[in-house]
């Protein structure tokens, strides 16, 4: 609650607290914000369709006379979700394993690290191409692939704290008074990088959305007519400069959510203390 | 006499480096009687820590050092200990008090969620309750004027001086028998480290909780050991009482350390070989204080 006060008085992250409460809310209050919730799956109106922003439909129609404004809303949905179980299932996997062989040291370290190299080397859009090239392209694929990318990012950073951590006082404290190594590990260590994780994760939850929305874009993330504010673009991309606003208003969308996001996990970085 | 609490027979550590083996200690031998003082006194890297460290048992682990020698504690040899049971005496039966108070505590959890876990090593299962009062009386003992308040605060809201109490409570809260003093307030002023040495030595003695004292302020030893053993290079040089050490060093090594103590009068630091051949000299014991002797 105290970390939110101070959001809220420097203008950049209020700013992104009001960008992010935006995106979150009308995602949640999608079913009662949006004019059309039916234009959600395949219909179809001839009479009305590739027309520009007018009311009732203020971002205009897509190539089949969908309202993108609800749809665009309804994109956040998917992303949201998306972002969250990425995270969700990402950052354990990726913290525990941080923690093993920052902690552990010798073999463990070794071989885990050397493993999260090889997942790092590759570039991480090639990587969940590829395992969207050998999947079939569905949005639980598409978290699949975008949480196998992910993980080595937090193994990464929390390896390198625990690394410094275990050096710490009251480490060898915890160990003369005789505590396991789990314990030392998940109760003494852990606790010390949770600010560095919650800082990651806040900014990371912009580029998820990014790196699923260019999934999409080339084809390989959610398939029509989910609504998904990446294929969006891609579709309204061939039609551009003309019929502008299938491109702009979700290309808006997106960039509406990563900067939230970016904002508030860079003012957190600066209350929690956390240098990268 | 009775059963050392601990006593250190031949002690030789070494680490496996790339170019062979680096010897640390070279056969050290030493006994802390039950409620006695022992200072182990010793420039930086003179192998003080790392005894301290086979003692609780940390050495051990480590794949690239080479220990022999006997360690007993209680009169059971550790080495032959089941792995689980010397385990067990960390945190109850031993424990150690840091150079470091501040850094020692966990900075992230309240001073009463370390205590409650240094008391759950001896009674698993203890109601916060009475955790919580356990706390409150120990740190009464250690003058700690406002034990509620400290309870629930973090180690980065309180002095130096006042973690260093609260790592002395939590050190002896379990009555332990042994008590490894690792250059304890070092990081302290001089003052606060006084204070609290001097609250501890009462502790102790209350508790008749034996000490080993690993220091290199001699002023420090002086006040608060019955007796001194010298260490240079990983072998004990001088050992005895202290008032006979300090009125009558032996050793050429322990009349350097005597020396390089900076006067307040003035005069500058004396000029000390950095090396000389006669540090390496054998041991000296004072009279009736050889380990033969006094474990006779």
């Amino acid at each position: 609650m105290k970390t939110l006060a101070i959001l809220t008085r420097n203008p950049l992250s209020l700013i992104g607290l009001i960008l992010v409460a935006s995106v979150v809310l009308s995602a949640l209050l999608a079913d009662f914000i949006t004019p059309f919730p039916q234009h959600v799956g395949s219909v179809v109106d001839f009479t009305n369709f590739n027309k520009p922003p007018k009311w009732p439909n203020i971002f205009g129609t897509d190539l089949v006379g969908r309202d993108l404004f609800t749809r665009v809303i309804y994109a956040y949905r998917i992303s949201l979700i998306l972002g969250v179980v990425v995270l969700a299932l990402a950052v354990p996997v990726g913290v525990a394993i941080g923690l093993l062989a920052g902690y552990l040291g010798g073999w463990t370290e070794y071989l885990l690290m050397r493993l999260t190299d090889v997942f790092l080397s590759i570039p991480p859009l090639v990587l969940a191409m590829s395992m969207m090239g050998l999947l079939a392209p569905t949005l639980t694929n598409g978290m699949i692939a975008v949480t196998v990318m992910w993980w080595p990012w937090y193994t990464r950073l929390v390896y390198n704290i625990a690394r410094s951590e275990k050096e710490e006082g009251y480490v060898l404290a915890a160990e003369v008074i005789g505590a396991s190594r789990t314990h030392i590990m998940f109760r003494e260590i852990l606790p010390n990088c949770i600010p560095s994780i919650v800082t990651k994760m806040t900014l990371d939850f912009g580029f998820v959305i990014l790196i699923a929305s260019s999934l999409s874009f080339l084809g390989l993330g959610v398939q029509p007519p989910t609504p998904d504010l990446g294929s969006m673009v891609a579709e309204g991309a061939k039609y551009l400069p003309d019929s502008w606003w299938l491109t702009v208003f979700p290309g808006v969308a997106i960039l509406v959510a990563v900067f939230g996001f970016n904002l508030i996990g860079d003012a957190l970085r600066e209350i929690l203390g956390v240098d990268q | 006499m009775s059963t050392p609490t601990l006593k250190i027979e031949n002690l030789k550590l070494g680490f496996k480096t790339h170019g062979g083996m680096s010897e640390v200690l070279h056969g050290i031998s030493l006994h802390i009687g039950k409620g006695e003082r022992v200072a182990l006194v010793g420039e930086s890297g003179s192998g003080k820590s790392v005894t301290a460290r086979i003692v609780l048992g940390m050495l051990q682990a480590l794949k690239t050092a080479r220990i022999s020698g006997a360690v007993e504690f209680e009169g059971n040899d550790l080495a032959r200990m089941d792995p689980k049971a010397r385990h067990a005496l960390r945190g109850t039966r031993m424990s150690m008090i840091f150079q470091d108070p501040t850094s020692s505590l966990n900075p992230v959890y309240t001073i009463f969620t370390q205590f409650k876990e240094v008391l759950a090593r001896a009674k698993p299962g203890m109601s916060s309750a009475d955790a919580r009062s356990t706390a409150s009386a120990a740190f009464r003992d250690v003058s700690i004027a406002e034990p509620e308040r400290v309870l629930d605060s973090y180690a980065f809201q309180l002095s130096g001086g006042m973690n260093q109490r609260v790592m002395i409570a939590m050190a002896l809260v379990n009555n332990p028998a042994l008590l490894l003093a690792d250059e304890p307030g070092t990081a302290l002023d001089v003052t606060v480290q006084a204070q609290t040495l001097k609250l501890m030595s009462e502790l102790v003695e209350k508790h008749h909780t034996s000490v080993l004292f690993i220091s290199h302020n001699l002023g420090v030893v002086r006040e608060f050991a019955d007796r001194v053993y010298v260490i240079y290079k990983g072998n004990i040089v001088e050992q005895g009482s202290t008032e006979a050490l300090f009125a009558d060093p032996r050793h050429p090594y322990t009349r350097a350390l005597l020396a390089a103590v900076p006067r307040i009068t003035g005069g500058g630091i004396p000029d000390i070989d950095d090396d000389s051949k006669r540090f390496t000299e054998p041991l000296v014991a004072h009279p009736g204080f050889s380990e033969r002797e006094l474990l006779a």
